[in-house]
Parts: C-alpha cells; sequence; structure tokens
C-alpha cells in the first residue's frame, strides 16, 4: 500500500533563531511552539494523540512536560535528518490508525557557543567512554565542530569533478540572501556576497567559516493528520506525496565508499516513485545543509543535475526565492541558524510548508506547489 | 622524551585492537583481513563487514598508499594541536584497500595534494604509543 497523499501537514510554528534565549529553558521554548502550531492548524491540546520528537529527550518525558496524553510516541534518531525522519514517521502513524493528530517538535535552548566549549571540552575530556573516534580518529586531531569531516568531502568533490571555491561560495551567498528576508533567522537583514564568503578564515581549509552554521535556540513544531482529517481543518493541507529514508551507508564519513556521494541516492528515487513524480516535477527544494558541501552533493545524488555538475549549475542558477530554482527559502541552517536540539534539520519541514501553503509572504515563491525536502 | 600533551589512543575494545598497535610500536602495519573473502577491512570489529563472519586475522600490508581526500587544520578541536596549524588531517587508501585517518607528515603542506602516493611513517610518541602516520613517498 503506497502512502501517497495519506497524511498531510496541517499547522506549523517556530519561534525566532537566536543565539541564546536567557531566560528560557528547553520546554519553555518547546510549549510555546506546541501551543503554537496546535492553534495554527485550528485544533486543541486535547486533540493530539501522538507525539514525535529528537533523540536527547524520551519522548515520554516530554509528553508528561507538555501535558499529552500520546497514543502513539518516539523518539527518532538519524543525527541531522531526525526533523524530516518525524515526517516520515507520522505520516506512517496516522495512515496506520495509531494516532490522528501528532505532534512533531524539535528545539532546544543553549548558552551562547556552547557547541563549540562542548566540542573542546569533549576533546580534552581524559575519560568518558572510549569509541571508535577516540582511538581511530582523535589522535589525529579532528577539527571543531564537523568542520573537518565536511573539508574532507569538499577537496575530494572539487578533485573529482573541478568544483570550484566560487561555486561553493554561491550557495552560501544564496542561502544567506533568502536568510536576510526571514525575520525569524539569525541573519534577518545581513546578506553576504561570494567574495565575503570567500574572504572569511578558513577554519579549516578549505571549509570557509561562512560555509558552516551558526548553532542557534530555537523550536519549531509541525502537526501531522491523514488527508481526510486535514480537508476539514482550516489550513490548506500540505500533502506528503512520497518519502524515501532514513537511508544511510555509514555512520561516519570516512567509511564511505564514495566520500563525494550522499544516502539521498538512495532516498530521493523512493520519495519520487511514491509520489509518481519526475525530478523535474520538483519546483523548489529544502535540502540539508550544515555545509555547502552537503547541500551541493545532496542535490547532485537526488538528480537536480548529474553528479559532479552542481557547481556549474550554483554558478549559472538564481536559487533564492526570487530565482528559477528556489533553494532553502528561508535562508536553510546557513542563513538563518542550526536550531540546537536537532531543529536546525526540521527548519526545512516547517519552510516547505510555509511554502506550500502560500505563506510565506514577503519570500513567497513563485511556484510552490511541489517541494522536496531532505532532511 | 618531552611530554606529549595531544590525545593518545583510547581503545574501545583493547583485546580486539592491541595487535594492531604493539604491531606499530614494532613499525608494522597490520590490518585486519577476512580469512573467508580474503578482503582486508578498516575499522576492526567482531566480524567481516562483508560476510559478518568471524574468522579473520590480523595481516601484514605494504604500507603503502595515496591519499584520499585531505583538510588543513586551522582550528582543531583539541587546544594541544594548536601549535602545529595548519597540519593536514587526512583519509589515506592503503594499496591494499581499506581507508583510514591519519596525517600526513614530512611535507610542507602547501605541496598536499590528492591522490600523491604516500609511504607509512610510525611516529614513536611516547614510550607506549606509536601512531601511524603517512608520508610523500
Amino acid at each position: 500500500m503506497s502512502l501517497r497523499g495519506k497524511a498531510a501537514i496541517v499547522g506549523f510554528y517556530e519561534t525566532p533563531s537566536r543565539k541564546e534565549f536567557p531566560d528560557r529553558s528547553t520546554n519553555s521554548l518547546l510549549a510555546e511552539v506546541a501551543r503554537g502550531a496546535i492553534r495554527d492548524a485550528g485544533l486543541r491540546k486535547e486533540d493530539i494523540d501522538g507525539l514525535i520528537n529528537a533523540e536527547g529527550t524520551n519522548s515520554l518525558t516530554l509528553a508528561e512536560v507538555l501535558g499529552i496524553r500520546p497514543r502513539y510516541n518516539t523518539s527518532v534518531t538519524s543525527h541531522g535528518a531526525s526533523g524530516a525522519t518525524s515526517i516520515v514517521v507520522a505520516a506512517q502513524a496516522v495512515s496506520a490508525g495509531l494516532a490522528n493528530y501528532v505532534l512533531c517538535i524539535f528545539g532546544g535552548s543553549q548558552p551562547r557557543s556552547s557547541s563549540r566549549l562542548r566540542a573542546v571540552s569533549q576533546a580534552e575530556r581524559p575519560s568518558g567512554p572510549a569509541s571508535r573516534a577516540t582511538e581511530w580518529e582523535v589522535p589525529y586531531g579532528p577539527v571543531i565542530a564537523m568542520n573537518g569531516w565536511y573539508g574532507l568531502i569538499k577537496q575530494r568533490h572539487m578533485f573529482e569533478y573541478g568544483t570550484t571555491m566560487e561555486q561553493f561560495a554561491k550557495c552560501a551567498a544564496d542561502e544567506r540572501f533568502n536568510g536576510a528576508a526571514n525575520p525569524n533567522g539569525i541573519w534577518y537583514e545581513q546578506p553576504v556576497t561570494v567574495q565575503d564568503v570567500l574572504d572569511s578564515r578558513f577554519t579549516n581549509d578549505p571549509i570557509h567559516l561562512l560555509e558552516g552554521v551558526m548553532p542557534v535556540s530555537g523550536a519549531h513544531a509541525v502537526i501531522v493528520t491523514t488527508a481526510e482529517r486535514a480537508r476539514a481543518l482550516p489550513n490548506p493541507p500540505a500533502y506528503i506525496l512520497g518519502m524515501g529514508g532514513p537511508a544511510t551507508n555509514h555512520d561516519v564519513i570516512w567509511q564511505e565508499d564514495d566520500i563525494t556521494v550522499t544516502p539521498v541516492t538512495m532516498s530521493a528515487p523512493n520519495a519520487l516513485q511514491m509520489a509518481e513524480m519526475n525530478i523535474r516535477d520538483v519546483q523548489f527544494a529544502q535540502f540539508y545543509d550544515c555545509y555547502t558541501v552537503l547541500v551541493m552533493a545532496c542535490l547532485e545524488d537526488a538528480g537536480i543535475v548529474p553528479k559532479g555538475e552542481i557547481g556549474p549549475f550554483y554558478e549559472s542558477t538564481d536559487t533564492t526565492f526570487k530565482g528559477e530554482f528556489p533553494i532553502n527559502t528561508d535562508g536553510g541552517q546557513i542563513g538563518a541558524g542550526q536550531t540546537a536540539g536537532l531543529g536546525g534539520g526540521f527548519r526545512h519541514v516547517v519552510e516547505a510548508t510555509r511554502q506550500v501553503m502560500g505563506r510565506a509572504e514577503n519570500r513567497q515563491v513563485e511556484k510552490s506547489d511541489v517541494c522536496l525536502v531532505n532532511g | 622524551m618531552a611530554e606529549y600533551a595531544k590525545p593518545l589512543p583510547r581503545q574501545e575494545e583493547p583485546e580486539l585492537t592491541q595487535p594492531f598497535w604493539d604491531a606499530a610500536k614494532r613499525h608494522e602495519l597490520l590490518m585486519p583481513r577476512c580469512s573467508f573473502c580474503n578482503k582486508f577491512f578498516w575499522y576492526p570489529r567482531a566480524a567481516c563487514p562483508d560476510c559478518l563472519r568471524e574468522s579473520w586475522e590480523w595481516t601484514p600490508v605494504s604500507g603503502r598508499a595515496r591519499l584520499h581526500t585531505f583538510t588543513l587544520v586551522y582550528q582543531a578541536a583539541h587546544p594541544a594541536f594548536q601549535d602545529d596549524v595548519p597540519y593536514a588531517f587526512a583519509v589515506v587508501q592503503l594499496e591494499e584497500g581499506p581507508r583510514m585517518m591519519s596525517n600526513v607528515v614530512d611535507c610542507d603542506v602547501a605541496n598536499v595534494k590528492v591522490d600523491m602516493p604516500l609511504m607509512v611513517k610510525f611516529d614513536d610518541v611516547t614510550d607506549d604509543w606509536t601512531l601511524v602516520k603517512f608520508r610523500p613517498a
């Protein structure tokens, strides 16, 4: 049985992304977006009988905090892809009748720059559990955050396909253009140029600082229900036409057979097949973007362009919300911030919903019927 | 020997991986090789990731390799590496097939290039530990 069009997103809400919310806890932000999404969907809290959140917080604990009594609950464990994966899980749950209205909720409140401090303290910590990383990676001096791993991918992409620094920088500049029009984003009204990206320092060559993300606090939530129930609610439903994944080849990048190839080679064809669509039917894309090279490699693997040709694509294509093929129209993580609690990837779900519902206001794309989302 | 401030390998399964480090100390490079499908693999784990049989053996390899990819580090996660920046944090592909994380050493970073031929270089960082690094071949 195909799940094509069986489920829909019927409401969403997000807080602004900020470097920190000094007086607010994670539970405070999550309560706000839960309340906001339920209200936006035209529902009452008692209607919510499904809850999906990020690994790190037990979903039963969160249900208790939010005062929800779910018939169905789970936490997803797909790293950055958890947000998009929550929609796949929610669609299955409502289609199977395990829940009627599922709240998918991600976010967190953390101190400014805590992610860097945490990375340093983890690296310095003499004890703690030993792992594959502490034996085979750490002695050779990894880079802060995930910058090193994506530097390895970018270097190889440049070697194999001749992708240029300018082409990668164009991806960041387009996302920052979009983020500059997003009042909820961390870089609102702060666009950058290709040259600004190229002039930003290397955390590690070939990764410029502005090709990565700013860790932010904030939260995002949506409500998923069946297509039938969706039609009785006030918002135009954002139907989920096809899904693929979660898909993975390896847990660590250096174990990949081909380091420039992502699991999107599996997930995108699956999603398009279920949707009974061709990649040419996709009008805009919301793609996971922790670094420029990842969004670019994933777009290739989805078939937007043949493998290795994403550099020239960015060079010749306006991918802003005003352009011929809009990508990450809220700024994505590069242009609006990587929300704590695995909320960064979930912002792509929220923005896709906003655009498909026609509610993106100053950054509404012209053709907004079909979006491909990659978590 | 001056005190070594960088993190040393911490083993999750010492009984599994100690032969690798003992060999490195003797300046020999060993890799797990499945006795059934004859393939080398990396990193060491209980069962061959191809056939899931647990019949693999530590097998000597040539030490010849190519640089699969690398990044030049300016901002290391661990402060003890900061004196060395920029240095090459690398994925090295052995002639026998497996890829491992390492450093390219004995080479100006301006001359580090993807696909360059490499040779293993054992670095006796402490009395107890020898790290497996690579130099231009």
